[in-house]
């Protein structure tokens, strides 16, 4: 009997320096910040989240595990592309003190994680969507945005028809909020005559009829919004019908990144791309960041990545000014807003509403010295363009 | 406007072959087995997936079309014989459940095979642009092609069902399983047979639709349910049901997504156009469904009188 006891108090004393020891871990010094980075890495779109996710990764292994000078961890989670996950895994990572977030890439997952992530007074940088809810009379203190506001990318669009000549066109996009926000982003800065407007269904695969639809309208120019596969079919059944020869394409980025690229072959070759990068962007920064992707990973960046290295830079830029300490939150508010980094899209700058006003470049695809397809900058369209509705936030 | 009607004619027997080659299986399966096989959908998938990469490791489209086949037939088999054997006495749920089940798997399966970057495969030389039908009217040859094979498929099965010792017991067993199983024929070695066909079927869709449409994971659930539309339409467990389905089906589908936004474009704004006409489009298929059950309630020409 008496062993017994002292076997138990042992355990007890055993159990209790231990959890001691584990207690006490979180209040060590060297403890990294914890940045809850939530995206999509199943489905389709995996492959959005990867270069997302090893963009931003790229940007703290350059700092030997810092941002800023200061150590960080990146807690890293899938959401499937569906809010409902996103959402729960956000107040999961909250509830476990996280503070600071980034990483979703579609604008229906960012709605449903931004909200909650910002009712608890944690941050939050857009490394890919700028939906224009929170752009204009939604915006919010802790709520930034690195990348772009959606509509910015289609009044590219716009602007890069217009600098072609097309005197009418043909615009297509999927029927859901962001397919009909992009042909109304391309209709605010379009100035010659949309013939027709085609909505085609978000899964589809074979666009055979929306072809015909387009042979028999006969445009100068089509303008298409089509992400992921569905993209990727488009082109090539574009080039395959023969109409790649007659009409030329324009389209944003989203429609042709570098993955899709490789993906269509030579059928993107000739295309014309509304962007605000691309891995030819000459500047040293962007030199620098393509070489240190592809030595670390052994493939091009996409926008999507390039985004990320600069969201993370961006993050370091701040951290960095309050020392690793953001529950300084005015502090390290204005940090993010003075966007003290170095852009490998060139120019940076926030707007009043925290979403940047970038320079917006016309490209084509065109195969390089290397023999591959790349986009090639074939002019500026648009210089430190600022959203449509910046001017609605008032913070 | 009548070139477009005839392209759209044309487009609509190119999307009937493709489903018939997916509806011709599953209707064996479903009719013969009695098995409702969600995964069907998936050996389209690994079909198109192993075409695509014999296809860019080799550069030869034959590589491809024998990677596919091959590749979905084995693939077909291997599951009859591990998982499906054991639902044929089993319920509808249950079948429904676990084939449900293998889907996942098989996605899972494949993005760890193949990776998550849709592999690319390009359109074979010989069947690349396009030729010129009528005036005014030049058609793609790799569509026209998908519409030949689809025809030669048809041919094919009918020659196999309605003249070989095989297509008897098909044709016998679709009837009474119970008999044919009592007159000493290996019931078990015809299923995996008939399964593994319906397989090969799957794997020659995907070798077509790989270079034309994007290879990507989930590929074959979005095709299923028009597949299954098919064989409702033509009737359970016949092959000639399910080439009269694809091609009703294939027809309302290119025709309608053609005539009826432009129809509602020139009456209404395009906004509301638009979701009106994405609305009667997707419903079209099911309308003319639930139309032909109301006359002929087991479809249009199913296999058991």
């Amino acid at each position: 009997m008496r062993t017994r006891i002292t076997a138990f108090t042992l355990g007890l004393t055993a159990a209790t320096a231990l959890s001691g020891v584990l207690l006490a871990a979180p209040a060590d010094a060297a403890d990294p910040l914890r940045i809850g980075f939530i995206t999509t890495l199943s489905t389709p779109a995996g492959y959005i989240g990867e270069d997302e996710r090893d963009g931003f990764k790229l940007a703290i292994t350059q700092e030997d595990g810092k941002l800023g000078g200061v150590p960080v961890e990146l807690v890293v989670e899938d959401d499937a592309l569906k809010p409902a996950n996103a959402k729960q895994i956000a107040e999961r990572m909250t509830g476990e003190g996280i503070r600071l977030f980034t990483g979703v890439n579609f604008s229906n997952v960012i709605s449903a994680v931004a909200p909650t992530v910002l009712k608890t007074g944690a941050f939050y940088v857009s490394l890919n969507p700028g939906p224009s809810v929170f752009a204009g009379g939604g915006c919010s203190p802790n709520y930034f945005v690195a990348s772009y506001q959606n509509d910015n990318f289609h009044e590219a669009g716009g602007l890069a028809a217009n600098e072609l000549g097309y005197k009418k066109v043909v615009i297509l996009a999927p029927n859901y909020q962001a397919g009909r926000d992009a042909l109304e982003g391309f209709k605010r800065t379009y100035k010659g005559q949309v013939v027709s407007e085609i909505y085609t269904k978000l899964d589809q695969t074979d666009f055979s009829v929306e072809l015909a639809r387009i042979r028999s309208a006969a445009p100068d120019a089509i303008y298409q919004f089509h992400p992921g596969g569905a993209g990727i079919n488009f082109a090539k059944q574009y080039a395959n019908s023969g109409l790649a020869k007659e009409i030329p394409m324009v389209l944003p980025v989203f429609s042709m990144d570098a993955r899709m690229m490789a993906a269509t072959g030579d059928a993107a070759e000739g295309y014309y791309i509304a962007s605000n990068w691309s891995a030819g962007l000459d500047n040293p920064a962007n030199k620098d960041f393509v070489a240190a992707f592809e030595k670390t990973y052994g493939r091009k960046p996409t926008i999507y990545a390039a985004q990320a290295y600069d969201t993370a830079k961006l993050i370091a830029s701040g951290l960095d000014k309050v020392d690793g300490d953001i529950e300084k939150q005015d502090a390290f508010r204005a940090a993010l807003k003075a966007a003290d980094f170095t852009s490998v899209r060139g120019s940076f700058a926030f707007g009043q509403n925290q979403h940047p006003i970038l320079d917006w470049y016309l490209m084509r695809v065109e195969r390089g010295a290397d023999g591959q397809l790349a986009q090639t900058v074939v002019r500026k369209v648009a210089t430190a363009m600022q959203d449509a509705y910046a001017a609605e936030c008032k913070m | 406007m009548s070139t477009l009607l005839i392209e759209q004619i044309l487009n609509g027997l190119q999307y009937g072959a493709m489903l018939f080659l997916l509806a011709s299986g599953l209707t064996l399966i479903f009719g013969i087995m009695g098995v409702i096989n969600l995964t069907h959908g998936s050996f389209y998938m690994v079909g198109a997936f192993c075409a695509a990469y014999a296809a860019t490791a080799t550069g030869s489209f034959a590589a491809a079309v024998l990677a596919a086949l091959v590749g979905a037939g084995l693939y077909g088999l291997v599951m009859e014989l591990v998982v499906i054997r054991r639902l044929y006495a089993r319920d509808h749920l249950d079948q429904v459940l676990a084939t449900f089940g293998m889907i996942l798997f098989t996605n899972e399966l494949v993005s760890v095979v193949f990776g998550r970057t849709p592999p690319f495969m390009d359109i074979p030389s010989f069947l690349t642009g396009t030729v010129a039908l009528l005036p005014g009217l030049s058609y793609p040859v790799v569509r026209l092609a998908f519409i030949l094979v689809g025809a030669v498929v048809a041919v094919g099965l009918w020659l196999l069902i309605t003249r070989t010792r095989i297509g008897m017991l098909i044709r016998a067993g679709a009837d009474d399983r119970a008999m044919v199983d009592a007159l000493g024929v290996d019931i078990r070695r015809l299923f995996s047979l008939v399964f593994a066909l319906g397989a090969v079927l799957c794997g020659l869709a995907g070798v077509m639709t790989a270079p034309l449409l994007a290879v990507e994971i989930g590929m074959g659930e979005r095709i299923l349910i028009t597949t299954f539309v098919v064989i409702v339409v033509g009737g359970v467990g016949s092959v000639r049901g399910a080439a009269v389905g694809a091609l009703i089906v294939g027809m309302i589908d290119s025709l309608g997504r053609a005539y009826i936004p432009i129809t509602l474009y020139e009456l209404l704004p395009p906004e509301i156009a638009s979701t009106l006409a994405a609305g009667l489009v997707s419903a079209s298929i099911y309308v003319a469904m639930a139309a032909i059950l109301l006359v002929r309630p087991r479809g249009l020409l199913p296999a058991r009188g």
